[in-house]
């Protein structure tokens, strides 16, 4: 069965969705990337959606479960690389991710997991 | 109104779901849309892909290219021999709020489009039909 | 349908027979505006008309919305489009289809000489056609003019929302006049791309220049704001007028966690705070001379 794979570096997780994901695939990595965290003990979790051309209210919510769970798992999670026209359109359909941390690229989306985590540890 | 092209295709599953997002994309872009407008209409039709298959049992939809008075335009139409919904406005009503399924997926489709609407009863079924001009 | 295989077979009978009459009858008009348009021009736009018209016709179809007048509606919308530029007014564009109708009356009064009522019914169904299809000419310059204006709300709004970079990853966006709901979109676009092309972290919405914020230019704002956020930057609101401000809370209008500043400047001082920058001086301030009295020496020299 096809998933999306998941990297490891250090104490961070990255997924690279670069795919047009059915639900069964975006079902599956939520269960994948919540297992890992666990496994690896990742203190942080990026998730990079600049191929994403389309942000529907599923994959939308996806990223919000994602962000819940692994802040239950005591990870921070950010995501990268929204494309303004799926912005533009997120928002016009209602969806403003609140819940969720964002950043312009994979370079600031690290920095802001550095950040967050070390404010946490000092916590 | 007039049809310049039509094609259907059947929401029977999630791959469907995916295939859907595709040709509307193609139509969009061969009609000339702006990438803001293409994304919205992508948008929209998978959100009622999804309604279709979820909620809907399965069904299919017809993507149209259509034109009125000098003016061309993408109609989608999504139909289903489901359960049908008992209270429509109630639940895109609901959907806004709560944020859950269904509803969110009309009222969503809805904002994205430049014209939208439904026809829906217990036991009949449901048609929703929008339409973006560019 | 019977009656149309009548008009095409005229039409296609004698169809440069047709064409000729009709093009003369089109120069000779009291109408002909020889200034604006060819003669050349004139007989090769009638002459594929009336050839598109045919193939129409031969649809039997008297609708034409339907697909079997999609080309000859093609050629009307172009029609319409070019002498909408040439300045011809919907009235006198129009002309061109009606000025058609007595070749083919006469026409089919000759093909029906032995049939009166049935030349009649001809007549009268042509007639119908033909001024739909006159119309339809005018619905086109109509739509035409509108798109007209709607291309120059757009021009006019996209030069009215500039995006200046104040600083590096500081974005300031002033907003003159109302924010509806298409403006919006051009601002959110905008913007949107700004921040993909400087990667600035902070975007200052300025919105000194607009004279109400009701509920709805409120929501405007927040979409704004959350696009923005999707895309990692914070925005800050900021030129928010008393008169504003005391609307926003009689509205009730939820402004929620967006930071609101009531200048710009104030908006610039936070969002440098938190890029970590200060503004410092650079050096000590030079005092002014004084300018001497007559016969002082110089105060050191007063020492002695």
């Amino acid at each position: 069965m096809e998933r999306i794979p998941i990297l490891k570096m250090g104490e961070y997780l990255l997924v690279t969705i670069q795919v047009d994901m059915h639900d069964r695939l975006a079902m599956t990595l939520q269960d994948d990337l919540t297992t890992r965290i666990v496994d690896a003990r990742a203190k942080g979790v990026l998730i990079d959606i600049s191929a994403l051309e389309i942000v529907d209210s599923f994959i939308g919510r996806m990223l919000a479960d994602i962000a819940a769970m692994s802040r239950v798992l005591d990870a921070e999670t950010v995501v990268v690389g929204m494309r303004p026209a799926v912005a533009i359109t997120l928002v016009e359909l209602g969806l403003s991710l609140t819940g969720v941390r964002t950043a312009l690229n994979v370079e600031r989306g690290m920095a802001l997991l550095r950040e967050r985590i070390r404010e946490r540890s000092s916590e | 109104m007039t049809v310049l092209l039509s094609d259907q295709r059947t929401v029977q599953s999630a791959e469907d779901v995916v295939a859907i997002r595709q040709a509307v994309r193609q139509r969009a872009v061969e009609m000339g849309f702006n990438l803001v407008d293409q994304t919205k209409i992508v948008t929209a039709a998978s959100e009622l892909a999804r309604n279709t298959l979820q909620h809907g049992g399965g069904g299919r939809v017809t993507i149209e290219a259509v034109e009125s008075f000098g003016r061309r335009g993408i109609r989608l139409t999504f139909e289903d021999e489901g359960p049908g919904i008992p209270d429509v406005e109630l639940a895109m009503k609901d959907g806004f709020t709560t944020g859950g399924g269904l509803g969110l997926g009309l009222s969503g489709a809805r904002r994205l489009s430049s014209d939208f609407s439904i026809e829906s009863a217990p036991g009949k079924g449901t048609r929703v039909t929008i339409t973006r001009w560019r | 349908m019977n009656e149309q295989s009548v008009l095409h077979d005229l039409v296609s009978r004698n169809e440069a027979e047709i064409v000729q009459r009709w093009i003369e009858r089109q120069l000779g008009a009291s109408s002909f505006r020889s200034d604006r348009i060819s003669k050349l021009e004139l007989s090769e736009q009638s002459r594929r008309f009336l050839s598109l018209f045919r193939q129409s016709i031969s649809s039997g179809s008297a609708d034409i919305h339907s697909p079997a007048w999609v080309n000859t509606r093609q050629l009307l919308e172009e029609l319409s489009v070019s002498r909408a530029q040439q300045g011809f007014s919907p009235a006198e564009t129009a002309l061109f289809v009606f000025s058609l109708k007595q070749t083919l009356f006469e026409g089919l009064q000759d093909q029906l000489s032995t049939d009166p009522k049935a030349a009649s019914v001809m007549i009268l169904e042509t007639d119908q056609l033909l001024d739909k299809l006159g119309l339809f000419t005018t619905e086109v310059y109509q739509r035409g003019r509108e798109q007209v204006i709607i291309r120059q709300q757009q021009e006019l709004m996209e030069l009215s929302t500039p995006v200046v970079t104040l600083w590096e990853g500081v974005l300031a966006l002033p907003v003159i006049g109302t924010l509806d709901s298409s403006r919006t979109q051009v601002v959110m676009e905008n913007l949107l791309q700004r921040i993909v092309e400087t990667g600035a972290a902070i975007a200052i919405i300025d919105i000194t220049g607009v004279p109400t914020v009701d509920t709805l230019t409120a929501q405007h704002l927040l979409k704004t704001v959350a696009a923005a956020r999707l895309m990692g930057a914070d925005c800050i609101i900021s030129g928010i007028r008393p008169q504003i401000a005391q609307t926003i809370v009689h509205l009730g209008v939820d402004l929620g966690s967006v930071m609101t500043k009531a200048t710009l400047a104030d908006a610039f001082t936070i969002a440098l705070r938190r890029l970590g920058l200060g503004v410092t001086k650079v050096g000590a301030a030079k005092k002014r001379p004084e300018p001497e009295a007559p016969g002082r020496a110089s105060t050191e020299r007063a020492e002695d």
